[in-house]
């Protein structure tokens, strides 16, 4: 019984590590998807964009790459603020946003992972930190730095973002852009100045998520397409507009899908995320933690 | 004057529609003998060969429309109906039934089940959802596919062609002929579609869905019809890819291209009739034929990409609005 009971257990804590790299993923979707309405099915497209950056500047600089990926957050604020003001002004202002929106961030996906493997190659990119194959250990169970940091990442940013959305004027106007836009003009704010902002969050959201990434596994321009499928099914068994949601459906989706790795074999773990994805849309489309 | 009031087709010569119908019928039956007895004189390999390519594209963008363009759902899983269509070809190979036409047939039942299925399960949603749905459905048959050592998993499978003899030059050749049938075929159905009670439900989902619910549409229905059919078609034009091909392996039969040009192509042309996706097709199609010669692969991608954006946002009608608008009447 004694090595399984560690099998069980390994799977459950390397899922809930996991699991938090997945929050941290998902996260700066729940924005855009979730608070803004914004399908913005390029989102793992802009994770693997902030790993590539992050791999550069760490590359040049001999920085650590998570150093690298903090400094380079601002830029990914600032892409997506005006990024937003493009999409804003190009689709959502004519209002007819819908087919040609969803069109838009296809073509986006698409044109960014060409230009990518144009410009780096099809070949996979990895940065050795020192401490990324180093890993301490509890009892049984073992916890490997590589994933322990993103996860910590992730937990950082779900304080900060959370305190942020709960305890600053403009944080609450984020919050309320989604539900009632109108309101926002009552007390005096431009909702299109709010949404700039809260776009620009959630890319720099996707930035540290490519940080992230760049610890746990080697991303190719075409990494993305593995998530796109994991980042909506969480976004949406969170309850859409939850960042406490999110968090606990990427727990809960790191362990579900590192149990299917485990038990059944790594190459099933994707159909976890579609499989629960077609669950929860076809049985509870509010999500598990809907208000 | 009885007949007519009895069986308005009797009198088809004095309906306009039906005269309309029957020009149509008659223009692409026209156009698809004039083309392949063309090639046939012409006789060159390379321009079967290129314009398969262009063929199939226009099955497959006319299928994207049927859902798309009519209805408004935005499917990104072209790439997976196409591939299952690719890939039940290759079971039936595998299993010893060499026939192209129960291929075709086969195909188009698996993909045609596969969008009912789809659609049953997310079409109840917002638009959006269906679309995430059928993206993440590409990656889950993928995952499928590269795992079923049967159909060649991850390495691939090979076809071999049969040989021909009689009035066909080459089996290239037939295979032109048959996608060219398909390509007539699923236009004349999406104009059937277009013109028919289906058609004008699905344009009245795509105005607007509340809408056309509370005023007696049968929406969900609908637009189960139309994912089927759509899907199917996709299925088919997969079919014959093994033996053009003659290899199969998932990662390019699941290729995110096929996805984007099934897309592309009708938004390009224009979403609403059933002519946008042929041009659509017919030009990126012929385009990208000659951009793989002549520059590379990777960048005709890339060009593909491009234009998509660049006519969402400077020609949001595709190139039937921009002619429509040339003709004097807005859209």
């Amino acid at each position: 019984m004694e090595p399984d009971l560690g099998l069980l257990l390994n799977a459950i804590v390397s899922g809930l590590l996991l699991g938090g790299f997945y929050a941290l993923a998902t996260m700066g979707l729940t924005i855009a998807f979730g608070m803004l309405d914004v399908v913005n099915i390029a989102h793992p497209t802009f994770i693997i964009l902030g790993a590539f950056a992050t791999y550069l500047l760490s590359m040049q600089t001999g920085l650590d790459p998570v150093l690298a990926c903090i400094i380079l957050l601002p830029l990914f604020f600032l892409f997506g603020r005006y990024f937003y003001d493009l999409y804003y002004r190009l689709f959502e202002r004519r209002g007819d946003s819908a087919i040609s929106g969803l069109a838009f961030f296809f073509g986006i996906l698409f044109v960014f992972e060409v230009s990518l493997s144009m410009l780096f190659g099809p070949e996979q990119r990895q940065i050795d930190v020192p401490y990324a194959w180093t890993s301490f250990s509890i009892g049984l169970v073992d916890f490997p730095l590589r994933m322990v940091v993103p996860c910590l990442l992730a937990l950082a940013a779900f304080a900060a973002i959370t305190a942020f959305f709960r305890f600053t004027f403009i944080g609450r106007a984020v919050a309320a852009v989604g539900q009632d836009e109108e309101a926002l003009r009552f007390v005096g704010i431009n909702p299109l100045r709010i949404k700039r902002l809260a776009f620009g969050l959630s890319l720099l959201m996707a930035g540290l998520a490519g940080g992230g990434l760049l610890l746990i596994q080697p991303v190719d321009p075409w990494s993305g397409h593995t998530f796109i499928g994991r980042v909506f099914a969480i976004c949406i068994l969170g309850g859409l507009a939850s960042m406490r949601g999110t968090l606990v459906a990427a727990l809960l989706f790191g362990v579900l899908e590192n149990m299917t790795a485990t038990y059944i074999g790594p190459a099933w773990s994707p159909a976890v995320a579609f499989g629960l994805l077609l669950l929860t849309l076809a049985v509870r489309p509010q999500g598990l933690f809907a208000r | 004057m009885l007949s007519e009031v009895i069986s308005p087709h009797l009198a088809a010569g004095r309906n306009p529609a039906l005269a309309g119908a029957r020009r149509f019928y008659a223009g692409v039956a026209a156009v698809t003998l004039g083309i392949f007895l063309a090639f046939h004189w012409v006789g060159s390999e390379y321009l079967w060969f290129s314009s398969y390519v262009v063929l199939q594209y226009v099955v497959l963008a006319t299928a994207w429309n049927i859902l798309g363009g009519y209805a408004g759902y935005v499917n990104f899983g072209s790439a997976a109906f196409f591939a299952v269509g690719s890939y039940t070809t290759v079971l039936l190979y595998k299993l010893g039934i060499p026939s192209l036409p129960l291929m075709i047939l086969a195909a188009g039942g698996v993909s045609g089940l596969l969008g009912l299925g789809m659609g049953y399960l997310t079409l109840r949603l917002r638009g959006a959802y269906f679309s995430i749905a059928t993206l993440c459905l590409a990656v889950l048959l993928q995952t499928i596919i590269t795992n079923w050592d049967f159909l060649g998993g991850s390495r691939g499978a090979y076809i071999i062609r049969p040989d021909v003899s009689g009035f066909f030059a080459s089996y290239v050749e037939v295979l032109f002929a048959v996608i060219l049938g398909l390509a007539a075929g699923s236009v004349c159905l999406a104009r059937i579609i277009e013109k028919s009670k289906l058609g004008y439900g699905l344009a009245a989902i795509r105005d607007d869905e509340i809408a056309a619910e509370a005023s007696g549409v049968p929406t969900l229905r609908l637009k189960l019809v139309a994912t089927t059919v759509s899907g199917a078609l996709m299925g088919m034009a997969g079919a014959p890819m093994p033996y053009y091909a003659t290899f199969v392996e998932p990662a390019s039969a699941f290729g995110l291209s096929y996805a984007v040009n099934a897309m592309a192509m009708p938004l390009i042309g224009g979403l609403k009739t059933w002519l946008g996706p042929v041009i659509g097709a017919l030009i990126l199609g012929s385009v990208q034929q000659v951009a793989t010669v002549t520059i590379s692969s990777a960048l005709n991608l890339l060009l593909v990409g491009l234009l998509l954006i660049a006519f969402l946002i400077l020609a949001p009608q595709g190139i039937m609005g921009l002619l429509r608008r040339r003709g004097g009447r807005p859209s």
